[in-house]
């Protein structure tokens, strides 16, 4: 379990958490609020952990197996530790047609992984996505929640090198 | 209100942010203050100006001067020729390649030559932050003139008489849409906006929401009072941070100014607006789905009927329209049905927002009237096919559309002809291909993509996808049979007549439309166990 920095010990509440858990107290008893919820929990610890889906389970009233199977379904959620950063490569027709399989060689040539894989350094994930919405300068990818286009594969280096 | 002599618009779409116009902005800002014009030019960042792939874009009004790939470096060279001494700087006028309009003028970019703005109206025009100046563009006019003058069902004549088609990509009509609803009781009902645009190739509604978002809005409130529901969500993809942002700031404005909210003008009608964001997962965009999602769930479709005009969100009657859609709604209140009408073609009135990508010189975002065709798009407004190659195909509709060859071209691009060369007008994403591309390396991009966004639910769909990526990398590896062709058909038939939602129907359209046009090409990779590796393509 490489890059995860912290677990979700609501159980025992540390200090760290109880916001967290407050903040999650305003969803209590309302299931349209998974998706919400999770994003919180997401942006606070980076992942939904079982303690954490387990605690929003109870907090929104629904089952165990709701909340993975939503957790799941959507590709911006995850339920496992991933990189310090997470490169998001698109690889739809705009993007494939203007060289983004260049650009996913080179990441994985450098960063040494394939893409679904972890750096073994924990500092970066390499994974796929449908489409950033930013065609009109594909080939694009995404670092965290900042967009890269009209990529080469000097310039994706180049951004590369930014995150080291 | 403060007059300048001169505004200097910089524009802040997504594209042109990436490529430094924040930059680009304060430059200008810092540079116009060392000359002392603060008072004299506005700086105002804008939404998107259409040509995302020339930003970062300024334009100098009141002359209507368009600079392209403006560097911080060009800035104080601009400020001092153009901005203080007055006199534009002819060789960094943004021109491009097009053969036949493509000389560039001062007054009008080239690119907006052929175009013509109804949706786009603002974007680009106005601060998108700033609720005063989408006012004094007649913001919120149409509203009140809703709410004030007209009955509900007046609103909802008018819109039926426009002839306006959803501009989701089904194209049903808006006004025959709002009056299931509007006819579905007294109880509780509500508007949803559907910005989950997730089909590769499209980005439109993006820029409309980044550069207009209060006419999305008044475009909802609009919809509430011609059916009775008095509540609004927007539910808009995760990926859309800056989207977002603006549209939550146009919410809160909206609301300070009493244009949401209780008693809108004195009318005692009410209506408010809520923004969900979405998680990632091209499916949503299908309206049920959508619904199913907006509740806290997996977002499968629903099997349909009940429509969600009568059985929707929470189980009760709600609109959803695409943002292009409801962008529409005020121009139609202000200017009336005729108008609309006048623009585009019979059966499908006004514009059509387009976003060109690919191959092609100028991609970006253009507003061409209906009927226009594929030729002009590409050649006239699009600039051509860039490094002197040819033109191979053309995919109208986004991943889901149709492949047109070059004997198709001609084409009008709306609803009904599309549909009539086999292929869809879909949410407007135009993907240009050039001879570079062998076309089963194409077909398994497409059916990659469907691969991972299938939900699952039915089987034809969950099925079919896998099956056709699997044989068309097959023959792209130089492994497949002929007898292959016949399974494509096969399945591609039984996912559409089966499937549960658009998404299934509509993903072998592409392989469908390549088999037809380029079954030569395919062919010749089977019998002669031709490879091509996947991407080759090297600009």
């Amino acid at each position: 379990m490489q890059g995860s920095k912290r677990e979700f010990p609501l159980h025992d509440q540390g200090r760290d958490d109880e916001h967290i858990f407050m903040a999650l107290e305003r969803y209590r008893g309302a299931p349209d609020a998974l998706i919400p919820a999770l994003y919180d929990v997401q942006r606070e610890y980076g992942y939904i952990s079982e303690s954490a889906a387990a605690a929003i389970a109870e907090i929104l009233g629904i089952p165990l197996s709701k909340v993975y199977g939503v957790a799941t379904f959507y590709t911006m959620f995850r339920v496992k530790p991933e990189g310090e950063h997470i490169i998001w490569v698109c690889e739809s027709a705009p993007c494939h047609v203007l060289g983004a399989m260049d650009i996913l060689r080179t990441l994985e040539t450098e960063l040494g992984i394939k893409i679904g894989e972890t750096t073994s350094d924990g500092k970066f994930s390499l994974k796929f996505t449908s489409c950033l919405g930013t065609c009109g300068v594909a080939p694009a990818i995404m670092i965290d929640d900042v967009v890269y286009g009209n990529l080469t594969p000097e310039r994706v280096l180049h951004v590369l090198s930014e995150y080291r | 209100m403060k007059f300048y002599r001169s505004h200097v618009l910089v524009c802040g779409g997504t594209p042109c942010v990436l490529g430094g116009c924040k930059a680009v902005r304060d430059a200008l800002i810092a540079e116009i203050e060392r000359f002392g014009l603060q008072d004299e030019i506005r700086v105002v960042e804008t939404g998107c100006l259409g040509p995302c792939d020339m930003g970062p874009i300024i334009v100098v009004y009141p002359e209507g001067i368009t600079y392209g790939q403006v560097k911080v470096a060009d800035v104080p060279l601009i400020v001092e020729e153009h901005l203080f001494k007055g006199r534009p700087v002819e060789n960094r006028i943004m021109t491009h390649e097009a053969p036949s309009k493509g000389v560039s003028s001062l007054k009008e970019p080239p690119h907006v030559e052929l175009q013509k703005r109804v949706v786009l109206r603002n974007c680009g025009v106005i601060d998108p932050d700033s609720i005063e100046e989408y006012i004094a563009r007649d913001g919120y006019r149409a509203l009140a003139q809703c709410v004030t003058q007209m009955t509900p069902d007046g609103v909802l004549e008018v819109v039926k008489k426009s002839g306006l088609l959803g501009r989701g990509g089904a194209g049903f009509p808006t006004g025959v849409k709002w009056g299931f609803t509007a006819r579905a009781g007294k109880g509780q009902k509500y508007i949803v906006c559907n910005a989950d645009e997730g089909e590769p190739g499209t980005f439109k509604d993006r820029l409309i929401l980044e550069g207009d978002p209060h006419s999305i809005l008044e475009g909802m409130a609009i919809a509430g009072y011609a059916v009775g529901a008095d509540k609004g969500f927007i539910y808009i993809r995760g990926e859309y941070a800056l989207s977002i942002q603006r549209l939550r700031n146009a919410v809160e404005q909206a609301r300070k100014y009493g244009l949401l909210g209780e008693n809108l003008f004195g009318s005692g009608f009410r209506f408010d607006v809520e923004v969900r964001i979405g998680a990632g997962a091209y499916v949503c965009g299908e309206e049920t789905a959508l619904i199913e999602s907006m509740e806290g769930d997996r977002g499968e479709p629903r099997i349909k009927p009940p429509y969600p005009g009568v059985v929707g969100l929470w189980g009760k009657p709600t609109v959803v329209n695409n943002v292009e859609t409801l962008a529409n709604v005020p121009p139609i209140i202000l200017f009336g049905p005729e108008w609309f009408r006048s623009i585009g073609t019979a059966e499908c009135p006004g514009t059509k927002v387009f976003t060109l990508t690919g191959d092609i010189n100028n991609k970006g975002l253009i507003e061409v009237p209906m009927g226009i065709t594929l030729r002009q798009i590409i050649y006239e407004v699009g600039g051509g096919i860039p490094r002197g190659r040819q033109f191979k195909m053309a995919q109208t509709g986004g991943t889901s559309g149709g492949c047109l060859p070059e004997a198709l071209l001609d084409t009008p691009m709306d609803y009904v002809s599309l549909a009539k060369a086999g292929s869809a007008l879909g949410s407007g994403a135009l993907l240009i291909i050039d001879d570079s591309h062998p076309i089963i390396d194409i077909a398994c991009c497409f059916m990659k993509f469907f691969k991972h966004e299938s939900c699952g639910k039915c089987a034809p769909c969950r099925e079919g996808v896998d099956r056709l990526y699997d044989i068309v990398t097959k023959i792209a590896e130089g492994k497949g049979r002929l007898q292959d062709l016949d399974l494509i058909h096969e399945i591609c038939q039984v996912m559409q007549v089966t499937s549960l939602c658009g998404l299934g129907q509509a993903a072998p359209l592409s392989i469908i439309t390549m088999l037809r046009h380029y079954g030569d090409e395919i062919r010749d990779h089977i019998t002669n166990k031709k490879a091509c590796l996947i991407g080759t393509h090297s600009v």
